[in-house]
């Protein structure tokens, strides 16, 4: 629906793009960290794109990510970035839709922001920050949005305890707690 | 006295309820006249509002009337499911309100963090504050609701609710330390 912009993107951006996919209707670019906040401009003001339409930001965590069905290749391991960062883009004018995304290794979590590019994922990229813990650079508010700040860890990542929590109050004649999770953070 | 003090837990202290009959005749007013805070935090209060409406009508029971203020109520309903970052609200809004009072948990969210069993969901409101009666469901059929309050009106008369119970505590406390 969309190639138009894939198309566009690898003939103006050559290596910044490092592959692009197509599934089900939806545009994928993956776009070079460094390169984000270029080509995300561009899409927006060039003529012919003029994405005005941010519609969300959000992060996919592959720790444990086995695809079914597809080659194991594809499966998440240790010399793959663990985070994609997943941006998605809208042009009323042009109808178009693509999907930006970057891949953010575990070690160095950091990923350009967008929010001077569309102000609307200033907030999204504080809740994606909230709940993988991507540093967003350049963002002018990065902090939680719906955890307090006392919350220690990053609860939508693979590798926090499911049912860990961390209480800001309790009853101080609170009897033994009949459920019993004990569950380390890493 | 022949009153076991050293326990801390209030269940064992049901004993201590022994009434007089002024106390009596208090708690008999009392029950009949619970003004309700409901704090409501989810889709339980579409089943609140169905109690409260004509049809259930929970007013025939004397419990007619939300008080949208913590400090002109005297029975706190926790409605939904309350979050960790809720909690100090929650137990604010409990503290803000004069004793005697008392609490139901509506709907297994409030009572025991239903299905919600994760970072955010408190695993029932009874983590921070004391909970006279627990209502399973989700959410509650209104007579589950009804019966519930008919329970608590019960416990009121008796003198068995939470904060009576203490109440009643630090009264038989104080009784004996003036005896020395």
């Amino acid at each position: 629906m969309s190639q138009k912009v894939l198309d566009a993107l690898t003939t103006k951006f050559g290596a910044a793009i490092t592959h692009t996919e197509s599934q089900h209707g939806d545009e994928i670019a993956w776009v070079q960290r460094d390169k984000l906040v270029e080509v995300a401009t561009w899409l927006r003001d060039d003529a012919s794109m003029l994405f005005d339409a941010p519609v969300f930001v959000t992060a996919i965590d592959r720790l444990d990510w086995h695809p079914i069905g597809r080659p194991s290749a594809e499966a998440w391991s240790e010399d793959k970035p663990r985070f994609e960062v997943a941006y998605q883009l809208r042009s009323s004018t042009h109808r178009y839709r693509i999907r930006l995304k970057v891949a953010v290794p575990e070690h160095d979590a950091r990923c350009p922001s967008l929010a001077d590019t569309w102000p609307a994922f200033n907030w999204q990229e504080r809740e994606t920050f909230d709940m993988y813990g991507i540093r967003f650079e350049g963002h002018p508010d990065l902090r939680r949005i719906y955890l307090y700040e006392e919350f220690v860890g990053y609860p939508l990542r693979k590798d926090y305890p499911k049912e860990k929590r961390q209480p800001l109050v309790r009853r101080d004649d609170l009897p033994v707690n009949p459920i019993k999770v004990e569950t380390e953070f890493k | 006295m022949g009153v076991e003090l050293s326990t801390t837990r209030l269940e064992d202290a049901a004993k201590w309820a022994k009434q007089s009959k002024l106390e009596q005749a208090q708690n008999w007013g009392r029950k009949f006249s619970l003004f309700t805070y409901p704090f409501v935090t989810a889709c339980c209060g579409m089943e609140f509002m169905s109690v409260a409406g004509p049809k259930y009508d929970i007013a025939r029971f004397g419990a007619e009337f939300p008080r949208f203020s913590p400090r002109q109520s005297d029975l706190l309903m926790v409605v939904g499911t309350i979050t960790e970052k809720q909690g100090p609200a929650l137990k604010r809004v409990f503290d803000q309100m004069a004793e005697p009072k008392w609490v139901i948990a509506f709907g297994v969210c409030a009572s025991t963090g239903g299905f919600y069993q994760n970072y955010s969901a408190m695993p029932g409101c009874d983590q921070v504050i004391p909970v006279d009666v627990y209502i399973p469901g989700c959410p509650p059929r209104p007579e589950q609701v009804l019966d519930a309050l008919i329970m608590l009106m019960d416990r009121v008369q008796t003198g068995r609710g939470h904060s009576q119970l203490r109440t009643k505590r630090e009264e038989i406390l104080a009784a004996h330390a003036e005896e020395g």
